[in-house]
C-alpha cells in the first residue's frame, strides 16, 4: 500500500465523526433507556469468542460472514461476532439459568466479513432485545411492540410497514414433500428470489405427490396484504398440522399487532425465511419508504440454546444503530458553548469548573491558538468577577 | 396518493421487445425512447417512470433501490448473482442460449483450459460443476476472436442463431443454459412497501405474456 493510501479504510468499514458520533451515543442511551423501561437487562457479550460457540446452531451463512483469527494462547480458532443474538442466547442458556422468562438487551459493534446488503457497513452497531423462556404469542407480540416502540423512539415516525412471515410453513411443507437436502436448498434459493419460472421448471423434475407440488408452486406467490392468509388457509387446507398451525399463529399475531398499532401497514410473505437460518417460527421486519432495506428485523428461534445445555424458546429483534440515526436525523440539543480565556487565574478556573458542573460546555483557550471557536458566549472579567457574556 | 415507481429497462435488443409487452400492460412512454437521448422517461401514468440503462446495470439499480423494478436478461442475472432481487416473471423475450464454443473441430484440451468470457462467474460455476479447473479471461466483446488469436481455448457466450460463431470458424460445443430469456425483477424492499402498486403490473404483464404466447402457438 502506497504511503498516500494509508488513510483509506478497508472497504465497507465506516468511522463516525462529530456530530454524528454524539447523535449515535444519544440514540444509544435513549434506546437502552427504553429497553430498561420495558424490563430488559443489559448484557455486554465479548467482541470475540471461540468460533464454535459463535456458530453453534446457526446456518453456514453466518459462518461465511464471521471474521476468524487464531488465539495465540491456545491455538483455537476465534471468531469476531457477526451477530450478537446467538451470544445472548448462549448467555441465557448457560449463564443465567433462571427458569422463567428472561429479557435481555445489548448494543455493540459487530463485524461482517461480507456486506449483507449493498452499501451496508461491514461494522454495524447492533442494538437489540431478546426474550427467552416463553413460547407463544405474548412474547412475539411484546417483541414486535418493542421493535415498533424502538423505531418510534428513534424518530422513524413516517409510515412504517411490518413484514410478517412464519418459517414453520416452509419447514412443514419440506417435511410433506420429502425432498433431499440438496433439493431443499435448491428450492429454498429459488424461493428467496421468488423465481417463479425456475421453480416451475424445478418442480417438474421432482417425484413428489401432485398435491404437494401444487403447494410448492403456490408458496412463492403468497405475499401481499392480509388476504394472503385467507388464501393460504384454503390452499393448505389438507397440508400437515404444522403448516396449518403456523398460518393460524400468524393470523392471530397479525390481529393482535394490528389492534395495538392500527396505523401500521402489514405485509405478509409466507416464503420469507430471513437472515441466518436459525429462525424457527415467526419472522418479522420493519420497513419505511425512506430506506430501501429493513430498518429492524427479528423473529423466533427456539432451538439455538440447545447446544449450550438447554433449549429455551426465544424471540427477539435487532437493528443497526447507525442506520437508525441516519434515518432519524436526530436533533441533539445543542448545549451552549462558552469560551474562556487562557490562564491560571484561580477565580477563572473556579468559574469554569462551576459552569462545567452545571453541564455547560466550556472551552478554555490555548495561548497561541488563534483559531476562533464558534461559541455562543464567553467568560469575561467584569468588575473583578468572571461572568458569562452572550455574543 | 400513489407511490412513485421506477422501472429500469435494458437498452438495445431487449428494449424493442419489452415496449410492446409494457404497452399491453398499459404502460407507455410519453415520448419515443429510440429517438431521444434522454435517460429518464415519463409514461402515461403519472407515478411510473422508465430509466433506460445498460442491461448489466439493471440488477444493480434495482438491488440498490435506484429503481423498483427492472427488465434484464437471465444471463445478466446469473452473472450478477441477483441477491436481494425477486425474479417473479419470465417475459419470454430476447430468447437465446448460453453456450461453450470453440474452434470447429478443436481437440479436447490437455491440461488447464483457458476460457474467455464476459460471464466470469457463470463460467467458473459451470466448469466447477463439471469438475474442471479453468483459467478465465475476462473480455468485454467479440469473444469469437479469442480462440482465433490463440488467447483462449474456449469461449462462453450467449448464442442466438449461431451465425457469428460459424462466420468465424467456431462451433457451439456444450450448452450451459438452453433457456435464457428476459426476466422482470423487483427489489425486495420495493415489493414489500409498494406491493399494492407492483402486483397489478405483474398480473397485467403475466396476462400479456400468456396472450402473446397463445397467439404465437395458433
Amino acid at each position: 500500500m502506497a504511503l498516500a493510501d494509508r488513510w483509506l479504510l478497508p472497504e465497507g468499514v465506516k468511522e463516525i465523526l462529530p456530530p454524528e458520533a454524539s447523535q449515535i451515543e444519544a440514540m444509544r442511551r435513549r434506546l437502552l433507556d427504553l429497553f430498561d423501561s420495558w424490563g430488559y437487562d443489559l448484557v455486554l457479550p465479548p467482541l470475540m469468542e471461540h468460533l464454535d460457540a459463535l456458530l453453534t446452531g446457526v446456518g453456514g451463512e453466518l459462518d461465511l460472514n464471521t471474521f476468524k483469527l487464531t488465539d495465540q494462547l491456545s491455538g483455537h480458532t476465534l471468531g469476531i461476532r457477526a451477530d450478537i443474538t446467538p451470544q445472548v442466547a448462549r448467555i441465557d442458556a448457560h449463564r443465567m439459568r433462571n427458569e422463567g422468562a428472561s429479557r435481555l438487551c445489548y448494543c455493540g459493534s459487530v463485524l461482517h466479513a461480507r456486506s449483507t446488503q449493498p452499501l451496508a457497513s461491514r461494522n454495524p452497531l447492533q442494538i437489540g432485545a431478546e426474550l427467552f423462556g416463553h413460547a407463544g404469542l405474548d412474547s412475539d407480540v411484546e417483541v414486535i411492540a418493542l421493535m415498533i416502540a424502538t423505531l418510534h423512539k428513534a424518530g422513524a415516525d413516517q409510515e412504517l410497514s411490518l413484514d410478517l412471515g412464519h418459517v414453520g410453513i416452509f419447514r412443514g411443507l419440506m417435511v410433506d414433500a420429502g425432498m433431499t437436502s440438496a433439493q431443499q436448498n435448491e428450492y429454498q434459493g429459488m424461493l428467496q428470489r421468488k423465481a417463479l419460472p425456475e421453480i416451475e421448471r424445478f418442480l417438474k423434475t421432482l417425484d413428489v405427490d401432485e398435491r404437494v407440488l401444487e403447494l410448492l408452486a403456490e408458496l412463492p406467490r403468497l405475499h401481499g396484504g392480509i388476504e394472503v392468509l385467507a388464501k393460504a388457509k384454503v390452499l393448505f387446507s389438507d397440508a400437515s398440522e404444522d403448516v396449518l398451525d403456523a398460518i393460524a399463529y400468524l393470523e392471530e399475531l397479525a390481529q393482535r399487532v394490528a389492534k395495538r398499532f392500527p396505523e401500521l401497514d402489514l405485509y405478509f410473505d409466507l416464503s420469507e425465511l430471513r437472515g441466518y437460518n436459525y429462525h424457527t417460527g415467526v419472522v418479522f421486519a420493519a420497513y419505511t419508504p425512506a430506506y430501501g432495506q429493513a430498518l429492524a428485523k427479528g423473529g423466533r428461534y427456539d432451538d439455538i440454546g440447545r447446544d449450550f445445555g438447554r433449549a429455551r424458546p426465544a424471540t427477539g429483534f435487532s437493528a443497526d444503530l447507525k442506520t437508525l440515526v441516519d434515518l432519524a436525523s436526530l436533533q441533539v440539543a445543542q448545549v451552549s458553548l462558552v469560551t474562556a480565556p487562557a490562564g491560571e487565574d484561580a477565580a477563572l478556573l473556579e468559574k469554569i469548573n462551576e459552569l462545567r458542573a452545571q453541564g455547560v460546555r466550556v472551552i478554555q483557550a490555548l495561548s497561541g491558538d488563534n483559531q476562533a471557536v464558534k461559541s455562543s458566549a464567553e467568560l469575561v472579567l467584569e468588575n473583578g468577577e468572571w461572568t458569562v457574556k452572550g455574543l | 396518493m400513489k407511490q412513485q415507481l421506477t422501472i429500469a429497462l435494458s437498452k438495445g435488443r431487449i428494449l424493442k421487445e419489452t415496449l410492446p409487452l409494457l404497452a399491453a400492460a398499459d404502460i407507455v412512454p410519453a415520448e419515443d425512447i429510440f429517438s431521444s437521448r434522454k435517460l429518464i422517461f415519463d409514461t402515461n401514468h403519472e407515478h411510473i417512470k422508465f430509466v433506460v440503462i445498460r442491461a448489466t446495470d439493471v440488477p444493480t439499480y434495482v438491488e440498490y433501490g435506484g429503481a423498483d423494478m427492472g427488465i434484464a436478461g437471465k444471463d445478466v442475472l446469473l452473472e450478477h448473482g441477483a441477491k436481494g432481487l425477486y425474479e417473479p416473471l419470465d417475459l419470454k423475450i430476447a430468447r437465446c442460449r448460453l453456450m461453450v464454443a470453440g474452434m470447429k473441430g478443436a481437440p479436447a484440451v490437455e491440461g488447464r483450459m483457458k476460457v474467455a468470457s464476459k460471464f466470469v462467474n457463470i463460467t467458473r460455476d459451470y466448469f466447477a460443476k463439471q469438475g474442471v479447473q479453468v483459467d478465465i479471461i475476462k473480455l468485454y466483446g467479440a469473444m469469437e476472436l479469442a480462440p482465433i488469436m490463440g488467447l483462449a481455448d474456449r469461449i462462453v457466450d450467449i448464442v442466438d442463431t449461431g451465425n457469428t460463431l460459424r462466420a468465424n470458424g467456431l462451433e457451439p460445443m456444450e450448452s450451459i443454459d438452453d433457456d435464457i430469456s428476459s426476466r422482470l425483477v423487483v427489489g425486495q424492499a420495493s415489493m414489500k412497501m409498494k406491493h399494492k402498486q407492483i402486483q397489478p403490473i405483474l398480473d397485467k404483464l403475466a396476462a400479456a405474456i400468456d396472450a402473446r404466447e397463445a397467439e404465437a402457438s395458433v
